[in-house]
């Protein structure tokens, strides 16, 4: 059903040098349910994950989205494949929102030729150039630079597209980051920094980090808009919003008010630096995909059990990419030489004993 | 042609003849270059194409490369100046170096080939005159340390030419040392690499001056000296092969290896800090590839293992100078050196 349905934002929105979008949003059944699947898919996926990391599938670093996925929805919502998105080692959600799948995903987790970046990026390094997705990028805040690079790109390209760089509220007191805005400013660069403000750097809470929490106030000359990104209809109409003012006038920062249940990364257990009471208190009062299950059930667009069985579709397939996932071989040795250069130029690089190891690098 | 002209045709007949080619940095544009080089760009390509930047390096480098993921073929300039126009230098570079590490020479492979990096980072590089410790640092080993970068340094107008030409042609990321001394330079400039279509190839030494007693690799303003050197020894009966390295990374390990198999004796000289330096890498390459024809210890020729002083006469005592080369090169084919004047 793709019959207009309108609906009030549950927070006002608070602008900063520019005005404020409309409360009411515009959706459909139909949207509303792709929000439902999609947002219980991200969290169904980054739960599997935390048990594969767990039995030791999964290496080295690993960071979970779930609690933050109605920004990510929401964003995508808003704009087109077109439109790039650059965000933090924070990455497994963006590259299934961008159209990656979640064979892909578990394979490059585990570390298999199947994974998107073919086992070689790992879960902070996920790409997917031909939907927009330029990383994946594991340099607490690089990629806001980068994110206005890609704006810059698009306006001298002229191609009426815009870059949303995703950030987190400990990089949003990066030096680069106020370096790249004020260059974005002065070259009205179509980007959105989207500060993803879920409270915590690591496990310092924003206000022992930040003199100034206003993430959406501290470009000063740049406009700003404060969101609640537990609401997905909220995401959706900022990110339009701010589509909108990019392309007319430069740079925006949304900040996403946003929470992560899982700790920083899966060494961090997240309960040291916050109390149990104040994840479940979110969890029962702002969860994105519970406020998408209540809309869907008072407006008579869904019924109990129709999502229900979503969750356990969502769950089964899920499953099912794991299994594949782990079919998948791992790289081929030849892999450790391939992608260092465009353009090798014949030259020979060496493996751990040059005498025993050296390739041709095409 | 001035080294200075070379680049500045470069860059000019690249811009032009692609337009996904642009020029960023500070003082690019309205000032015309702290250095000049890039000199009456701005009223030829607008300011679309010549961008000053402010003076933010990891900004407008992150900038730089984010523009060529997505396909366009940035020259990231670093510069930055004084009053004297005594004026800096790669070490701007510093500030920006995670950009170039970790976000330009890393994203090709961390994508399986998914995020090309096309983009050049170029300016003056090594020892200047007179503007102390901060201000002259050659950083050719550092960058040549990464994989993913190709690394090169000119000497000539030719090699300015060229092989800036071949950098922004290049697909890769590419970090391109200058020297500041140099550019002021003249050097004869044949028909062919005045040509709009001349390139020279990345990853090639060139044999400056062939010989058969002793070879001496140098890059960069060295090259020079290295000549100078060369001719000194001439008088001498010593017969030095001079190697322009041209390309650090990748370093052209068979033209090395090939001109010490021949004379069988090899100085490697350089401006930078000899610990882990260029030299280093090319004696190991030597080692590993022609230990049984060396006649003698390789020597090294490369800046003193201090922090570069202000005074004229610390600083010359800092930087190789000819007579350096001499002597080493002398030692190297068993002739009696007089001791240096300071040691």
């Amino acid at each position: 059903d793709s019959s207009t349905l309108t609906i009030e934002t549950s927070l006002p929105f608070t602008a900063h040098n520019c005005d404020t979008p409309s409360r009411s949003v515009d959706t459909s059944p139909k949207e509303l349910m792709s929000f439902f699947r999609d947002m219980a898919l991200m969290r169904r996926m980054e739960i599997a994950a935390d048990s594969l990391y767990k039995s030791k599938l999964i290496r080295g670093f690993c960071h979970l989205y779930d609690g933050q996925e109605a920004v990510c929805i929401g964003m995508e919502a808003a704009i087109t494949k077109k439109d790039c998105i650059i965000t933090s080692y924070r990455d497994h959600c963006t590259f299934l929102g961008r159209g990656g799948t979640l064979v892909q995903v578990f394979a490059e987790l585990m570390g298999r030729q199947a994974g998107c970046a073919k086992g070689k990026g790992g879960s902070m390094h996920f790409y997917k150039k031909d939907a927009g997705f330029y990383g994946g990028h594991g340099i607490v805040g690089a990629q806001i630079p980068l994110g206005c690079g890609l704006a810059f790109a698009q306006k001298y390209s002229k191609d009426g597209n815009v870059t949303f760089a995703l950030y987190g509220d400990g990089a949003a007191n990066q030096g680069q980051l106020f370096e790249a805005l004020n260059i974005a400013a002065l070259l009205d660069l179509p980007a959105i920094l989207v500060c993803e403000n879920n409270h915590y750097g690591m496990g310092t809470a924003e206000w022992r980090a930040a003199k100034s929490p206003a993430y959406y106030k501290r470009g000063d000359y740049v406009a700003g808009l404060k969101v609640d990104g537990m609401d997905v209809l909220a995401v959706k109409q900022a990110c339009k919003f701010a589509k909108e003012y990019a392309l007319k006038k430069g740079p925006i920062i949304l900040e996403l008010d946003t929470y992560r249940y899982h700790g920083h990364s899966m060494s961090d257990p997240g309960s040291t630096y916050r109390t149990r009471d104040e994840v479940s208190g979110v969890r029962q009062e702002r969860d994105p995909i519970e406020r998408v299950r209540k809309l869907l059930l008072s407006h008579d667009i869904a019924a109990e059990k129709e999502l229900k069985d979503i969750e356990k579709e969502v769950r089964k397939e899920v499953d099912e990419a794991i299994a594949t996932a782990k079919e998948s071989p791992m790289p081929d040795p030849s892999e450790l030489f391939t992608n260092i250069y465009v353009k090798g130029l014949g030259v020979e690089a060496c493996g751990v004993d040059r005498k025993e190891n050296k390739v041709t690098l095409p | 042609m001035t080294v200075r002209e070379a680049l500045n045709s470069a860059l000019d007949e690249e811009m032009s003849a692609d337009h996904k080619v642009f020029l960023m940095g500070e003082e690019v544009g309205e000032y015309q270059g702290a250095y000049k080089i890039s000199k009456g760009l701005l009223e030829k390509y607008g300011p679309e194409r010549v961008l000053d930047t402010p003076i933010t390096e990891a900004g407008f480098t992150g900038i730089g490369v984010g523009a060529a993921y997505y396909g366009l073929r940035p020259v990231v300039e670093f510069m930055t100046f004084n009053f004297s126009m005594q004026v800096l230098s790669g070490q701007q570079s510093c500030f920006a170096i995670d950009h170039i590490i970790n976000s330009a020479a890393k994203s090709n492979y961390m994508s399986a080939g998914q995020i090309s990096v096309p983009i050049v980072f170029r300016g003056p590089n090594g020892a200047a005159a007179g503007v102390g410790a901060q201000h002259s640092q050659c950083y050719a080993a550092w960058y040549a340390s990464c994989p993913g970068l190709k690394v090169l340094s000119p000497y000539s107008s030719e090699d300015a030419r060229g092989l800036l030409k071949a950098a922004i042609r290049d697909p890769d990321p590419v970090v391109f040392l200058e020297n500041e001394l140099l550019y002021g330079e003249s050097f004869p400039v044949s028909d062919e690499a005045l040509d709009s279509s001349f390139c020279l190839p990345i990853g090639k030494a060139k044999i400056e001056r062939e010989g058969k007693d002793v070879t001496i690799t140098a890059f960069s303003k060295m090259v020079g000296y290295a000549l100078k050197a060369a001719e000194i020894l001439s008088k001498e009966g010593i017969n030095a092969e001079v190697i322009n390295l041209r390309s650090i990374r990748p370093l052209d390990r068979s033209t090395i290896n090939a001109s010490v198999r021949k004379t069988n004796r090899l100085v490697t000289v350089e401006e930078g800090f000899p610990q882990h330096g260029v030299g280093a890498e090319i004696c190991t390459s030597v080692i590993e590839e022609s230990f049984g024809y060396l006649d003698a210890p390789v020597e090294r020729v490369a800046g003193a293992d201090v922090p570069m002083p202000y005074a004229a006469n610390l600083e010359r005592l800092a930087v190789p100078q000819v007579e350096d080369i001499v002597r080493a090169a002398k030692r190297a084919c068993y002739r009696s050196v007089p001791m240096a004047a300071a040691a």
